[in-house]
C-alpha cells in the first residue's frame, strides 16, 4: 500500500483523492470459509464505484466490515481520513448504507424509522430534511403508513431514506436493485445521479452489469475474495472490449486457405459464417486487408455485422479466466 | 457521548411499550391484582401475621419483586432480540454509537417500564391491602437498581438467544422459580434450617428482603448485605455485557 503522500502518479481527469482507503483487508469466518484474502481498494472521493462479482465472491463482506457490521480479521479501513475502528465514530457518520436484505422494522410508521435513523446517526433532528428526503423518494404520502403494510419497493424506498436521514457523504448500495420494478429502478438511478451531483461517493454492487455500465466512473471486480481488477470504466471497455465482424458466407466453404488461417478467424462448423475478431485499439484492424484477400480467393459474403462485447462478456471473461 | 442516539433507541423502545400497552403494562398489573385477591385478601384474611406485619401486606414488595424481574428481562430480552431476528440490528451495529450508549438506551427503556409497572403495582397494591414504606428513599433505590440490573441480565439473554425458544426459557424455566422460591410469598425463616441455607444461595432472596425491608424494617438478610449482593449481581452484568461487546458474540461475525 503506498502512503497517501507520494502520490505521485498523474490521475485520469475528473478524479481526487481518495475517500475510502482499504489496506491487506481479510476475513476469515468462525466457520473457516475466507470471505476476503488480502483485499486493497482506493475509492476516490465523488465517484460513482461499481464492484461487480458473482454471489459469494466477498462484495456483502467487504460492504459490511467497512460499515461497521463484521470485525475484519487483518487489514484496515480508512474511511474520510478515519480509521472504521480505531476512530469509527466521524468514520460511520459519514457512511449511509442500503443492505441488500429488505430488513425493516414492521409497526413502525415511515417517519419514526427515519427519524430513528437520524438520531441513531447523532444528527439533531431536521423534519425539513426528512421531508425533502421522504418526498424525493415518493415516500412522502406513506409518511404515517405502518411499515409492513408497504410493498417490497416502497420498503426499499424506506430503506434508502434511512440510509439517507444522516446525510451521509459515502453511500453503500448492496445490490440497490434487485427484485425492483422497472420505474423504481429508473428512479432510484436518477437518485444516484443526483445524490453525485452533490458529492456523495457511491459504491454499488450488482448483478446486472448494464447498470454499471451505464452508471459507475469506476469497477472492481471481485471474485473468491480478491479484486480482480479496478479500472476506469471506459479504459476497461477499451481495454479488454474486443469487436467481432461476423460475415455470412455467399456459398458454404469447407475450409479456409492457409494463407487465411489465423487465430482471429474462426469458421463456423456449418461453413456458413466467418468471424473475424479485432482489437479496437491497435492501429491496424486488419479489416481491409481480410475483405482483400477473401475476394482473392473468391469468397463472397451477402452480409456482415460488427460487434462489441459488453461489459458483461468482459466480466465473464475475467471470472471465468482467474478461477 | 452520542445523546441523539441513546434518545433515538430510549424513544424506539418506550414507543413499542405504549403501542403494546395491554401485554406491556396491563396484563403484569393484572396478574398482580389476582395475586393480592387470592393470596392477599383471601387466604391472607386467614393467615398470622408475619414478624408484626400482616400477610397481605408482607407479600406486596415480593410481589412487585416478581413483576419488575420477568419484566426487565422480557422487555430488555425482546428488545435487542427483534432487531437481530429481523435483521435491522445492521443499523446500530453501522451507527457511530459505543456499547455504552446502545446498552443505555435499550437497558435503559427496559428498566423505564419497569419502574412504571413496578409503581402501577404498588398503588394497585393500596387498593387490595394497607401497608406504609418506612424508608422510602431506600425503597426507590432498590426499585431502580433491580430494574436496571435485570434489564441488563434480560439484554444478556437477548443476544445469546438464537430462537424464541430461548427467549422465553430462561425467565420461565428460571427466573420464575427463583422468584417464587425467593421468600416472595413467605419469610425464609419459616423455612426448616436446611432449605435456610440452601435459599441463601438464591440472589432474589437479597433483593425481596431488601425491598421489604425498605417497606416494614424487617428483613431476612441483612440490609447491607442485600444491596451488595444486588451490586454483586449488577457487577456480573455488566462484566458479561461487556465482554459481548468485546467479542461481537453473537452480534458480529
Amino acid at each position: 500500500m503506498k502512503p497517501l503522500d507520494s502520490l505521485e502518479m498523474p490521475r485520469p481527469a475528473g478524479t481526487s483523492d481518495p475517500i475510502i482507503t482499504v489496506s491487506g483487508l481479510t476475513k476469515t469466518y468462525a466457520s473457516g470459509f475466507q470471505a476476503l484474502k488480502k483485499v486493497d481498494l482506493e475509492i476516490r472521493k465523488g465517484e460513482i464505484f461499481a464492484l461487480l462479482g458473482p454471489n459469494g465472491a466477498g462484495k456483502t463482506t467487504l460492504i459490511s466490515i467497512i460499515c461497521g457490521i463484521v470485525n475484519p480479521s487483518t487489514g484496515t479501513v480508512v474511511a474520510d481520513g478515519h480509521d472504521i475502528i480505531r476512530d469509527f465514530r466521524p468514520a460511520r457518520t459519514k457512511i449511509g448504507l442500503v443492505p441488500q436484505e429488505l430488513t425493516t422494522d414492521a409497526f413502525e410508521s415511515v417517519w419514526a424509522t427515519v427519524k430513528f435513523s437520524r438520531g441513531l446517526f447523532g444528527k439533531p433532528p431536521n423534519p425539513a430534511y426528512l421531508e425533502r428526503i421522504l418526498k424525493d423518494l415518493s415516500l412522502w404520502d406513506k409518511r404515517d403508513s405502518k411499515i409492513m403494510t408497504l410493498s417490497g419497493g416502497m420498503k426499499r424506498r424506506v430503506m434508502i431514506a434511512k440510509a439517507l436521514s444522516h446525510e451521509p457523504t459515502i453511500l453503500f448500495l448492496d445490490e440497490p436493485t434487485a427484485g425492483v420494478d422497472v420505474e423504481l429502478r429508473r428512479d432510484m438511478w436518477n437518485m444516484v445521479r443526483r445524490l453525485r451531483e452533490n458529492g456523495v461517493t457511491i459504491i454499488l454492487t450488482t448483478h446486472y452489469i448494464e447498470e454499471a455500465e451505464e452508471m459507475a466512473d469506476r469497477i472492481g471486480v471481485i471474485n473468491k475474495g480478491e479484486i480482480v481488477l479496478v479500472e476506469d470504466k471506459h479504459v476497461l471497455m477499451q481495454k479488454l472490449g474486443k469487436k467481432q465482424l461476423t460475415l455470412h458466407l455467399q456459398n458454404p466453404v469447407t475450409s479456409l486457405p492457409p494463407e487465411l488461417q489465423s487465430d482471429n478467424l474462426q469458421l463456423s462448423a456449418d461453413g456458413t459464417e466467418l468471424v473475424y475478431t479485432f482489437d479496437t485499439q491497435s492501429q491496424e484492424t486488419g479489416i481491409a486487408r481480410l475483405l482483400r484477400r477473401l475476394s482473392e480467393h473468391g469468397i463472397d459474403f451477402k452480409d456482415l455485422q460488427t460487434s462489441e462485447s459488453s461489459l458483461e462478456e468482459i466480466f465473464v471473461s475475467l471470472v471465468r479466466g482467474r478461477s | 457521548m452520542n445523546f441523539y442516539a441513546i434518545k433515538a433507541i430510549y424513544l424506539f423502545e418506550m414507543a413499542r411499550t405504549w403501542r403494546t400497552i395491554m401485554q406491556s403494562i396491563a396484563s403484569p398489573v393484572l396478574s398482580t391484582s389476582l395475586y393480592f385477591i387470592v393470596f392477599g385478601s383471601a387466604i391472607g384474611s386467614r393467615m398470622a401475621s408475619i414478624e408484626g406485619v400482616s400477610y397481605g401486606a408482607f407479600i406486596v414488595p415480593g410481589l412487585i419483586m416478581l413483576s419488575i424481574l420477568t419484566e426487565s428481562i422480557s422487555n430488555a430480552s425482546f428488545g435487542i432480540y427483534m432487531p437481530k431476528f429481523a435483521g435491522t440490528i445492521y443499523e446500530v451495529l453501522s451507527a457511530p454509537i459505543s456499547a455504552v450508549e446502545t446498552v443505555i438506551g435499550y437497558v435503559g427503556a427496559a428498566a423505564t417500564k419497569s419502574i412504571v409497572i413496578g409503581t402501577i403495582i404498588l398503588i394497585t397494591a393500596r387498593l387490595f391491602v394497607d401497608f406504609s414504606i418506612e424508608h422510602p428513599v431506600w425503597m426507590i433505590a432498590f426499585l431502580v437498581l433491580t430494574s436496571v440490573t435485570f434489564s441488563m441480565f434480560g439484554f444478556i439473554i437477548g443476544i445469546w438467544a438464537d430462537s424464541f425458544q430461548k427467549l422465553q426459557v430462561v425467565p420461565l424455566m428460571i427466573v420464575t422459580p427463583l422468584a417464587f422460591l425467593g421468600g416472595s410469598f413467605y419469610s425464609i425463616n419459616m423455612l426448616p434450617p436446611f432449605w435456610q441455607t440452601i435459599a441463601l444461595f438464591n440472589p432474589v432472596v437479597y433483593l425481596v428482603s431488601g425491598f421489604r425491608w425498605s417497606f416494614y424494617g424487617v428483613a431476612d438478610v441483612g440490609v447491607g448485605i442485600s444491596l451488595g449482593m444486588t451490586l454483586v449481581f449488577m457487577l456480573l452484568c455488566l462484566g458479561g455485557i461487556g465482554w459481548i461487546f468485546r467479542t461481537g458474540y453473537r452480534i458480529k461475525a
